[in-house]
């Protein structure tokens, strides 16, 4: 038999006793090296075993729990997805593109961890799997070709008895099933079940029976020659990461979610559970949002509330406004528990920094939602925050959620109008450096805590604020050009009028929604000349590159623009 | 074995430090899968050759070595090369000023390729995870923007005006600061550093790195320290060096593959690994296989 690099077997590859909280144990299987670990949520996760960024070994890196980080730069990587979430040699930013480990399929049972190559196979239990207390013996490793541990583990069983041969190196006698896990051509690990709880002397004679055996089986696999080892290539990482990184917009794709649960959260807060369909959701970094597409046809932005590495499902905070133009309207309606939604990927705006000695996170009514998120991050981390939440009386959404942080939770619950300014004012203190504050809530909220800040010393970098409304005056006074290079049409843009209009008047059908540059739905690739960004959509390094616009709202510096259209 | 690409056999490689090399007593090495011998004639200077059957701490009289490699003395260093290397070593000007403590820091092998350790030396992103509290201490973890160029006369790969907070940047520094620091990579297998000096800022300290590629997946570093330093002793200065690398082994041990992937899809580069992107870039130009994987052509 020989060992292939896609065998589809699933082998188990470690106990489940392996993997205590807070650890990273370094399995084998077929050659690859893998980096096993458990989430405080009880998820196991198998990754190739090697940061992408510069190959380091990610076993000698650090659980956090929700994310791993690896030893060498400190990128973090988040449970079940294996994406990155945060470079902290570039703090402010968001990693724009999409860095994600190479994962493998794992199955936790029967007191053991099993893994495969690839997903061809579903994962099938052993026949008389079921209905016993399995319990795993201590895994004894050889160097030996995994077919001749199997031999010799089969030469174990009585005459009278003869050995049970299973499918992917199994073999079951007695009360004992043996599994041998192929590390490598020429090195094997046997890995027992028995199938009960056993006392120490049949601990003590199981061990020395499988002692004596691998003696035997290293010293006749000695005398051969050593099989050629298998060679796994590192898959190659996507054109898209292996250039300089110039920022990127990413257009992702829309997935479907199930409304898993929907709840009041809070008086006038709706919250809403939103599960994929099978497997998990995509990575996210703190303060990120999705846009929900709603029944109605509209496209409406939601952050998500989540902590590191939480990606079974989203949970999103919808507040329930009498006034809506149809928004959150049809979601508190209309949308019930069951139906289907089309969601985008999530983006993110509102970066956090893992960098600062002290965050401060201030949040108005619903604009708790980004803030609940990063406090889970900062939380996870051991990192220094205080999270101030301003609510009218009865309004404290996501109570529970909240209470349940470690860090500096201050409720200030249905305060006068006059008490808000010094209250923020204490809250913030004077700056020092490395110190950071991101505010989320009404307009006029933060315009205070911008105002604030600033007068008591923060410096323009360490405030950060997120919209989600474009309460901007559009400036449309501008005239000037636009030429569509894949249209092969030049319009002239005139003042009063947006390029979104212009293109429609000449009977070009192009999608948007909001209209008011704040959800992403007309982001276009510009070819040449500056734009004028006013949206709210692009953060600021996407708006630096000067490589996309929306054309609802933005215009041109220069007087001609080229747009991939 | 591997095959040496043709501007490394050209090339000078350093192979042990010279006050290390007692005049008549035979040392033995590795260099470029090559079995070497040296030692020190009468006037100091090196005598190498391929060794044949001389064992390490043999006497020898260096006169009866006729097959001779060439040899020369650098930077405190013995350097050889297997092909026809150039004249001259490249230039550290500021190694003869006077005023200068130089030292060699030891030689420290490392189950790595040389090129990985090079890039690791040029690397500022993981000061503070590696050298915790040292040269980096999180939350100060920003790499801000810096140049590279390839200077093509002096055929080398330059950084400059590049920053980082560090909370003891050298053995002389007390508080933490922001460091420039300007790289330079002179040679396909070294690097010298130049930092701001605690103790004069005017003026710039010299820490260069010289790898010598024992095969294409080991090298030994060799560390040289021209430092601006009146107070601290040439041991405390060797032992700190000597810290900073010991933290930097465990990691390049645990690097794979262990050569250096040139091919850019097989990592992931961000804008703080410029220097490590024309240093990889640069050793493609000149044809470097040894120590290297080529990019698929």
């Amino acid at each position: 038999m020989t060992l292939s690099l896609t065998d589809p077997t699933w082998y188990p590859i470690a106990s489940s006793d392996d993997l205590p909280f807070r650890h990273v144990y370094q399995g084998q299987l077929l050659g690859r090296e893998l980096a096993v670990w458990r989430a405080d949520d009880g998820n196991v996760n198998v990754w190739e075993n090697r940061c992408l960024h510069r190959g380091v070994r990610l076993s000698i890196g650090v659980n956090e729990g929700g994310e791993l980080k690896c030893q060498y730069h400190g990128w973090r990587y988040a449970n079940r997805s294996a994406g990155c979430t945060y470079i902290p040699a570039h703090p402010a930013d968001a990693p724009a593109r999409r860095i994600q480990n190479r994962t493998y399929p794992v199955r936790e049972a029967y007191g053991l961890i099993w893994s495969a190559a690839n997903d061809d196979q579903v994962f099938q239990p052993f026949p008389g799997a079921e209905g016993n207390d399995w319990f795993p013996l201590r895994p004894m490793p050889v160097n030996a070709a995994p077919e001749d541990v199997l031999a010799a583990l089969a030469s174990l069983a009585p005459d009278d008895q003869p050995a049970d041969l299973l499918p992917g190196l199994t073999l079951h006698f007695g009360d004992t099933y043996y599994f041998v896990q192929p590390v490598d051509a020429g090195r094997s690990v046997i890995r027992g079940l028995l199938s009960a709880q056993p006392d120490s002397a049949t601990l003590r004679h199981c061990n020395e029976t499988l002692s004596k055996l691998r003696d035997r089986v290293e010293r006749a696999a000695a005398k051969k020659p050593a099989p050629e080892p298998l060679n796994p290539a590192f898959e190659k990482v996507s054109a898209e990461l292996s250039t300089m990184p110039e920022i990127a917009v990413p257009r992702g794709n829309t997935l479907t979610v199930v409304v898993k649960r929907k709840w009041t959260s809070a008086d006038g807060v709706i919250g809403f559970e939103l599960a994929p369909r099978d497997g998990h959701l995509p990575t996210f970094q703190p303060g990120a949002h999705i846009d929900l597409h709603l029944p109605n046809g509209l496209i409406r932005q939601y952050s998500i509330t989540n902590g590191p590495g939480d990606l079974m499902s989203y949970i999103i905070g919808v507040k329930q406004e009498s006034a809506s133009k149809g928004g959150s309207k049809v979601l508190v309606e209309s949308v019930r528990e069951g139906d289907l939604l089309s969601i985008s990927e999530p983006r993110n705006n509102f970066p956090l920094r893992r960098d600062a000695t002290r965050t401060v996170l201030i949040a108005g009514g619903i604009g708790i939602t980004p803030l609940l998120s990063m406090a889970r991050f900062l939380d996870k981390s051991s990192l220094n925050y205080e999270l101030h939440y301003f609510t009218r009386a009865g309004d404290v959404a996501f109570r529970s959620e909240l209470e349940a942080l470690n860090g500096k939770v201050i409720f200030h619950t249905g305060l006068p109008r006059e008490q808000i300014g010094s209250t923020i004012a204490s809250a913030l203190g004077e700056w020092s450096l490395a110190q950071h504050v991101y505010v989320c809530g009404p307009s006029a909220m933060l315009e205070t805590v911008r105002a604030t800040a600033a007068s008591q010393g923060w410096p323009e970098a360490s405030i950060h604020f997120e919209y989600f409304k474009n309460d901007k005056v559009i400036d449309n006074s501008s005239a000037f050009e636009v030429e569509l290079a894949r249209s092969a049409m030049t319009l002239q843009i005139p003042s009063g009028k947006t390029i979104l209009e212009v293109m429609r008047d000449n009977g070009l059908t192009v999608p948007s929604s909001c209209e008011q540059g704040a959800c992403g739905t007309c982001l276009t690739t510009v070819m040449e000349g500056e734009v004028d960004h006013q949206d709210v959509y692009l953060n600021d390094s996407e708006k630096r590159s000067n490589t996309c616009m929306m054309t609802c709202v933005s215009r041109a510096k220069s007087a001609r623009l080229v747009l991939d259209i | 074995m591997s095959s040496i690409d043709p501007v490394t056999r050209d090339l000078w490689q350093v192979i042990a430090a010279t006050d290390e090399i007692t005049v008549g007593v035979v040392e033995a090495t590795l260099l470029l899968d090559t079995r070497i011998a040296l030692t020190r004639d009468s006037d100091g200077s090196p005598v190498v050759w391929l060794r044949r059957d001389e064992e390490q701490g043999d006497e020898i009289d260096p006169a009866s070595v006729l097959d001779r490699l060439p040899a020369i003395t650098g930077y405190g260093y013995i350097w050889t090369s297997l092909g026809n290397p150039p004249k001259e070593l490249f230039p550290i000007p500021e190694y003869a000023e006077s005023d200068r403590v130089n030292m060699s820091c030891g030689s420290i092998g490392i189950h790595v390729s040389a090129p990985r350790a090079v890039e690791n030396f040029l690397d500022m992103g993981h000061f503070p995870y590696v050298h915790t509290d040292i040269l980096g201490a999180e939350p100060h973890t920003e790499v801000k923007e810096y140049d590279v160029e390839v200077s093509e006369e002096r055929d080398e790969v330059l950084a400059t005006k590049c920053k980082f907070f560090q909370p003891r940047a050298a053995l002389s520094a007390i508080d933490g600061m922001e460091v420039e620091y300007v790289y330079r990579v002179p040679h396909p297998f070294c690097a010298v550093l130049y930092k701001s000096s605690p103790e004069a800022p005017e003026r710039r300290d010299v820490i260069a790195i010289f790898l010598q590629p024992m095969t294409e997946e080991r090298c030994r570093a060799h560390l040289l320290q021209s430092m601006i330093d009146s107070t601290s002793t040439i041991t405390d200065l060797r032992r700190f060096q000597q810290t900073i690398f010991g933290q930097d082994k465990p990691i390049l041990e645990n690097q794979f593959p262990k050569r250096l992937p040139l091919d850019p899809r097989s990592e992931t580069p961000i804008r703080a690994d410029k220097s490590a992107i024309a240093y990889r870039r640069w050793l493609s130009q000149k044809g470097i296989t040894y120590g290297v994987i080529p990019v698929a052509s």
